[in-house]
């Protein structure tokens, strides 16, 4: 066939084949967790099924398996955060993996060495996986098209593009204390636009074949086209909770203020903020969530997030449960 | 060749089971087949203490060849392995890689006192040294087939031979 | 040097024609067509049978990296690269640096092309000092020092009233001013078109109405003060209408689209490919269809290449962080091709919108195929196909969106002033 067969790389929805996914290979193996886009359902329940069996393993006396014995799993942190990448080195570990700790905002980064060359660098040391924070959309796409053939990279949380483990972990606690996602009504409260974690929710919730994923915030905190992932847009926090079984509430920075986005926290909690009122209109045995760490009295009421229907600590333990899944299933892929 | 009766091998472990060990042994059984034959073992013996089941998925020597298989199930050891006195239950014993995969999944739960294995069919083939004390036949097929327990709708066992 | 061209076929735009005839070249000039002249001994005969001739590409926006970015690319490699694309004359933004806000600057920029003899390089001038949109340049030293227009379509001018007073000094000498419409605050933080993708990708946004906010203060103010306005790289169907709209009740303005533009939209980014990233963004597929039909209907008067070379260090960096911009003298010959072969147009029609429109647009008189004019020509085969690959541009950009594509349309021979600038199967040997 002459060069011209590629002529149907002009069709216009084909150019974007030329950027192939990269997480999963022409077989259909995760290679890399990068985005809960695009992941089948049978893999996100590969990865919850899985998720279970760590969770016996951390209920018992010696919470470690041999699994990932002598690999060496690297935390790139290029933004800082304590408390994921703690549950990452506990997950790593309780799979017997080796861990490296980068800090990366106070070491080569800042001498003006470029992403790739820290990666280029840290690979020439024999890194079997690379878990990666970066404050910029498209950083861990970006590793992960660059790194060997056998280094598995997992998205730690990128800009406000994806943060697919902490999706992950929600699911596995929906599941938990639902059974299942078929007959679910789940909303997203607050900074959607600016939100990782929203994103990787929408198209997990959405894959799992929840019927109504609903996003509450002000118009400035939702993207205009949000609409075309799938979810029912509500600007009206008391009409969007009704007759809702999970509630999942994100958090509000305080740069928010500032860029004409919101005028005050104290503004915000009044219209969207999660009090025993407006979870009152929820379903009665309605769960509430947050990824973490919550802001008091600003995105959620401490009644709400000390409260019975509260699922916020089960969410961390499952959290290092899912992780230990992604990096087991990945790593053996 | 013809397998022999699953039902009439789960009798004969019983019976040899019954003669050697102690009313409060402790059956821990492999998925999946290992775990039914623990379960009908139970009930046969009336045995008092309840069944742990075990996956091995996290143990397995073969992980880099073949990596982490969908369908793994939580393991449970619902009675404390502390100077327990177990036998591990499996379907079929070949290369003894499973056996050696679960001794260490058991030890991470604590120190036994013993553990004996029981086999519903032991195929010869080891590549370990691991033997079984109690088993139901000693069976010769091809290297290219497998020997599968099936149950039926009622609960009844047999024995199959797959390619 | 007498030249002969055979068997090939002329396309000339400017009588929307093509024509199988042979050309004969003397003295810089077209001296023949069909018959040679009596007594023509050429020094040499191209056999052009299977190849086009046209008149050579002009191309109303390439970045040639000097002044200042010598690292990212040179003059050599850029003016090779043109040539290499069947480009025969390039407008060069000012936003160098220095940036072309001097005539001593634009002399020597002038000066090293001539040197290198290749294409004609044609300086757009800064507007404000500096690029700064605080004070003028001195437009009437510049123009004689070889300015060709005045504009700064890389930074916009945020200051209405500067704006327009720039607009108006400009009339005063009759030169025209190059603008491209992007409201700075609108587009503050943005690296994306504001649409599905970049909320899929988490990509901060720049909305349309970050241009056409924009373009209705330039076609206000070009009402105003008589301006003559160009309008670069248009990338909306908004501002596709608002540009017809002004021209339906009167306005003189023209405007020009980058090439890729006319092909790609944001879908393209896929996962984050950094060579899509461009000024102005790509857009929807919607605002492409818009381009396409505003080239198709004469609204839009040119595509140009926006050639922005760009090292890997620029691109190889996280989407937001990378530097914009697309390598494409190279591509601009055989993606234009592409679309008149899409957009069912015949190749006089389509090569018009890359050779007498574009000089339309500078005020120059269209080149045609046709005796006694000044021979500067691109000969190429319509229908080879080649790989886009770093190997294959002579440009030392190598960020392009169509990396790793076929396209049809190679350049064989470049012709300036009726020298042969560049010779493909000698330059493949070398």
């Amino acid at each position: 066939m002459p060069p011209g067969a590629s002529a149907s790389l002009w069709h216009p929805e084909a150019v974007s084949t030329l950027n192939p996914s990269l997480q999963i290979s022409p077989e259909g193996k995760l290679l890399h967790l990068l985005t809960t886009e695009g992941l089948p359902a049978a893999t996100l329940l590969q990865i919850l099924d899985t998720a279970r069996s760590f969770v016996s393993v951390t209920e018992r006396e010696i919470k470690k398996v041999p699994l990932l014995r002598g690999k060496a799993i690297f935390n790139l942190f290029f933004e800082p955060s304590t408390r994921t990448r703690t549950t990452f080195e506990i997950a790593a570990k309780r799979l017997s993996a080796d861990v490296v700790n980068l800090n990366i905002a106070t070491s080569s980064q800042t001498k003006g060495e470029t992403l790739l060359d820290t990666v280029a660098n840290l690979t020439a040391m024999h890194a079997d996986m690379f878990i990666v924070r970066h404050s910029e959309s498209g950083a861990a796409h970006l590793i992960a098209r660059n790194v060997g053939p056998d280094i598995h990279v997992i998205n730690a949380g990128d800009g406000r593009h994806a943060h697919p483990t902490q999706a992950l972990l929600d699911m596995f606690t929906i599941r938990h204390y639902k059974g299942g996602f078929n007959d679910l009504r789940v909303a997203i409260v607050g900074d959607v636009l600016h939100s990782r974690v929203a994103r990787s929710e929408i198209h997990a919730l959405t894959t799992l074949g929840v019927p109504e994923v609903r996003v509450i915030g002000p118009r400035t905190l939702l993207p205009r086209h949000v609409q075309n992932l799938g979810v029912h847009v509500f600007h009206d926090m008391e009409a969007g909770l009704k007759d809702v079984d999970v509630v999942m509430m994100l958090r509000l920075q305080q740069e928010r203020m500032s860029g004409a986005l919101l005028p005050s926290a104290g503004e915000f909690f009044k219209s969207y903020g999660l009090t025993p009122a407006k979870l009152a209109r929820a379903k009665p045995d309605a769960i509430v969530m947050h990824p973490g760490p919550m802001n008091r009295g600003v995105e959620i009421d401490s009644a709400v997030a000390d409260g019975g229907q509260s699922v916020i600590l089960p969410q961390v333990t499952f959290g290092i449960a899912v992780r230990m899944a992604v990096m087991g299933i990945l790593v053996g892929n | 060749m013809t397998l022999p009766d699953a039902e009439a091998l789960i009798g004969k472990l019983a019976e040899q089971i019954r003669r050697e060990a102690g009313p409060g042994v402790a059956l821990v059984g492999i998925y999946t087949g290992g775990v039914w034959i623990a379960e009908r073992l139970h009930r046969m013996l009336a045995l008092s203490t309840p069944i742990g089941t075990i996956d091995v998925a996290f143990y397995r020597d073969d992980y880099k060849k073949t990596g982490l298989r969908p369908g793994v199930r939580p393991s449970d050891i619902p009675f404390p392995v502390e100077n327990a006195d177990i036998i591990v239950v499996d379907d079929v014993l070949y290369t003894g890689r499973t056996i050696r995969a679960a001794l260490n999944e058991i030890f991470d739960y604590g120190r036994p006192t013993c553990v004996r294995l029981a086999a519903l069919v032991d195929r010869g083939g080891r590549q370990l040294p691991i033997c079984a004390q109690f088993v139901g036949a000693a069976v010769s097929v091809a290297i290219d087939q497998t020997i599968e327990l099936r149950r039926d709708a009622s609960g009844r066992f047999s024995l199959a031979l797959a390619s | 040097m007498n030249i002969q061209i055979n068997n090939a076929r002329l396309i000339d735009p400017a009588s929307h024609s093509e024509r199988q005839q042979n050309l004969f070249i003397a003295q810089g000039r077209i001296a023949a067509l069909g018959q040679g002249p009596a007594g023509f001994k050429p020094d040499r005969v191209l056999e052009a049978s299977g190849l086009a001739v046209s008149p050579g590409l002009v191309d109303l926006s390439a970045r040639l990296r000097e002044p200042g970015f010598e690292y990212k690319a040179t003059l050599e490699s850029e003016m090779q690269a043109a040539v290499a694309g069947g480009v025969t004359s390039l407008v060069c933004p000012p936003d160098t640096d220095p940036p072309l806000d001097e005539p001593g600057l634009v002399e020597m920029l002038k000066f090293r092309a001539r040197s290198l003899d290749r294409a004609r390089v044609y300086p757009l001038g800064a507007l404000t000092q500096g690029l700064e949109g605080e004070r003028l340049t001195e437009m009437a030293e510049l123009h004689d020092a070889g300015c060709v227009a005045f504009g700064q379509p890389g930074v916009t001018i945020s200051d209405n009233q500067v704006l327009m007073r720039s607009l108006e000094y400009a009339t005063t000498f009759g030169f025209a001013v190059w603008l491209r419409a992007q409201d700075a605050t609108l587009s503050r933080g943005g690296v994306a078109h504001d649409g599905e993708v970049a909320t899929r990708l988490g990509l901060a946004g720049i909305p349309v109405c970050a241009e056409t906010v924009a373009l209705s203060s330039i076609l206000i103010l070009a009402r105003e003060t008589g301006a003559r306005i160009h309008l670069c790289r248009l990338s909306s169907a908004e501002a596709v209408e608002m540009v017809r709209e002004a021209r339906r009740r009167g306005l003189a303005v023209t405007s020009d689209v980058g090439v890729h533009h006319v092909h790609l939209s944001d879908l393209d980014i896929g996962y984050f490919d950094p060579n899509c990233k461009l000024i102005p963004p790509l857009r929807s597929r919607r605002d492409k269809d818009a381009l396409r039909a505003g080239l198709a209907d004469g609204t839009i008067d040119a595509i140009c290449s926006d050639h922005t070379p760009v090292d890997d260090d620029g691109k190889q960096v996280p989407f937001a962080q990378a530097e914009s911009g697309a390598t494409g003298l190279e591509l601009l010959l055989p993606l234009t091709l592409k679309w008149a072969q899409q957009a069912h147009l015949p190749l006089p029609a389509a090569l018009a919108r890359v050779t007498t429109e574009p000089l339309r647009v500078l005020g120059l008189p269209p080149q045609r195929i046709a005796v006694g004019e000044v021979a500067d020509l691109c000969v190429f085969d319509p229908a080879t196909w080649w790989r886009v690959e770093r190997g294959a541009l002579h440009s030392q950009g190598k960020n392009t969106p169509m990396l790793g594509m076929e396209l049809q349309g190679r350049v064989r021979y470049t012709l300036v002033g009726g020298r042969i600038v560049f010779d493909a199967p000698v330059d493949r040997q070398s």
